[in-house]
């Protein structure tokens, strides 16, 4: 069972002292969630999990724990953003290791709650089916019907690089397109696009989650916190947040890696992947780009080719 | 905006000039009696390759009616590669704000060299004729009456 090689391997590394700390993912305090877990030594390495509801992005815990000796649990996801960070050089390569697990895709709690009429006490996996009970229903889901958009389009399930590979490798056939939701999106004429966007941002109550769950957020002063130039105001009036969305999306250009952490983390439900995902199809078509699937070829924005399209110029 | 109730509303539009090729082709405008419609507020900027796409929208929400950005011609950059950097970020903003449902045309970009002030001239009546087609930017734009405003200097004059 992978939770069980996870913990072994946690184990090997914490006591070999291969590394300073372990994070995976331990037991949430509710149900349909699990919560990163970091662990110091190898007794507390049996309160790892691995399931459905592991979707945080645990990449992100390289900038704040920049001391340490990390082993990371990963997900084909974690390790293209850990890819990509390295491609920046964000971290001593020597620093991190990691612990590889072939991804089954991830489980959108929201979905299962809308799914369901009552509070949702327990809830378990078996096989493909997803048994949630409260205190008067039982109720047994197909676990495909209630994934993450961003899961169903994702086409690197398997890591890409690790240390050691736990689990099976599995299909990387995507359930979708994988820029699905860009297309989608794009269908609407230009109002009607501009109407939802705008929309969805007037929700924001810029608690910057979305920020701190990227791990390719890590400006040591984001120019929302910038008080010289001041580019954000304080408040919510809703042209700033358009600004704040537009521009933390604009700054993922060929660094996104499609993980949907950001949405994962929204308290307020708004949709961000639909934004990231275009950027990612614009690098994609534009410059043949795919975020943390190569060690070698530089960010796209940080590097030209002489021949890039340029008809839009006058 | 108090100019759209009287019907005469001119289209502002702020432009990103490199010093190097742009800024002197404006300059070339100038000196040679060049004619061309006076909607536009220059911002020098040491090359198109300078200019954060963060300037781009920052400047929408100020409430300009549409951006110009313009650098040497490829190959020409004083900094060598600084357009064709420039080059990459404008392809992407300019894709990712219409996606968004930003007018197409609101942001622009040319390359003007510094021998090319007749080309200036056409550019800006080009990006000014497209704009006032566009009529006054609704979107992004921040309303001095909004929650939140504390008087910041973002109100375009």
């Amino acid at each position: 069972m992978v939770q069980q090689k996870i913990r072994e391997k946690a184990k090997e590394l914490l006591a070999n002292k291969e590394v300073d700390l372990v994070i995976g993912f331990g037991e949430g305090s509710l149900p349909l969630r699990a919560t990163p877990l970091f662990v110091r030594t190898p007794e507390e390495a049996d309160r790892l999990i691995w399931n459905s509801f592991c979707d945080n992005n645990l990449a992100t815990y390289i900038h704040k724990l920049s001391r340490f000796k990390l082993g990371i649990v990963a997900k084909g996801c974690d390790v293209r953003s850990i890819m990509a960070l390295a491609l920046e050089k964000r971290f001593q390569p020597d620093r991190i290791v990691l612990i590889g697990v072939p991804c089954q895709r991830m489980v959108d709690r929201r979905k299962v709650k809308k799914a369901v009429k009552g509070e949702i006490l327990r809830a378990r996996e078996e096989g493909d089916q997803l048994i949630v009970e409260g205190n008067d229903f039982s109720v047994s889901l197909k676990k495909n019907d209630f994934l993450y958009a961003s899961c169903k389009a994702c086409t690197h399930r398997n890591p890409i690089k690790a240390n050691a590979v736990v689990g099976d490798q599995v299909d990387e056939t995507p359930l979708t397109d994988p820029y699905a939701e860009a297309k989608e999106f794009e269908k609407m004429s230009a109002e009607e696009r501009w109407n939802y966007f705008e929309r969805e941002s007037s929700r924001c109550i810029r608690c910057y989650a979305c920020r701190e769950a990227c791990p390719m957020c890590y400006c040591a002063e984001c120019f929302v916190d910038s008080s010289g130039p001041k580019w954000l105001e304080k408040g919510l009036a809703p042209s700033d947040l358009e600004f704040y969305h537009i521009v933390r999306a604009y700054h993922q250009t060929g660094r996104c890696t499609g993980c949907g952490a950001c949405e994962r983390a929204c308290p307020m439900n708004i949709r961000l992947t639909y934004m990231t995902q275009k950027l990612n199809q614009e690098v994609k078509d534009l410059f043949d780009f795919e975020a943390g699937t190569d060690p070698e070829t530089l960010p796209p924005m940080a590097t030209y080719k002489v021949e890039d399209k340029q008809e839009f110029i006058k | 905006m108090e100019s759209v109730k009287t019907n005469n509303w001119e289209p502002k539009i702020l432009a990103f000039l490199c010093n190097w090729c742009s800024y002197a082709g404006a300059d070339l405008a100038g000196t040679s009696r060049i004619q061309y419609p006076p909607n536009i507020r220059v911002i020098r900027v040491p090359c198109s390759g300078r200019v954060n796409p963060l300037f781009v929208v920052k400047a929408l929400q100020a409430g300009v009616d549409g951006v110009l950005v313009s650098g040497c011609h490829p190959g020409d950059c004083h900094y060598l590669t600084g357009n064709y950097v420039g080059r990459r970020k404008s392809a992407t903003l300019k894709q990712f704000l219409e996606y968004l449902g930003v007018e197409e045309g609101r942001v622009q970009f040319s390359w003007v060299s510094a021998a090319e002030g007749v080309k200036f001239s056409q550019v800006v009546e080009e990006v000014t004729n497209s704009i006032r087609k566009l009529g006054p930017a609704k979107r992004l734009v921040k309303r001095s009456n909004e929650f939140g405003v504390q008087g910041s200097a973002s109100k375009v004059t």
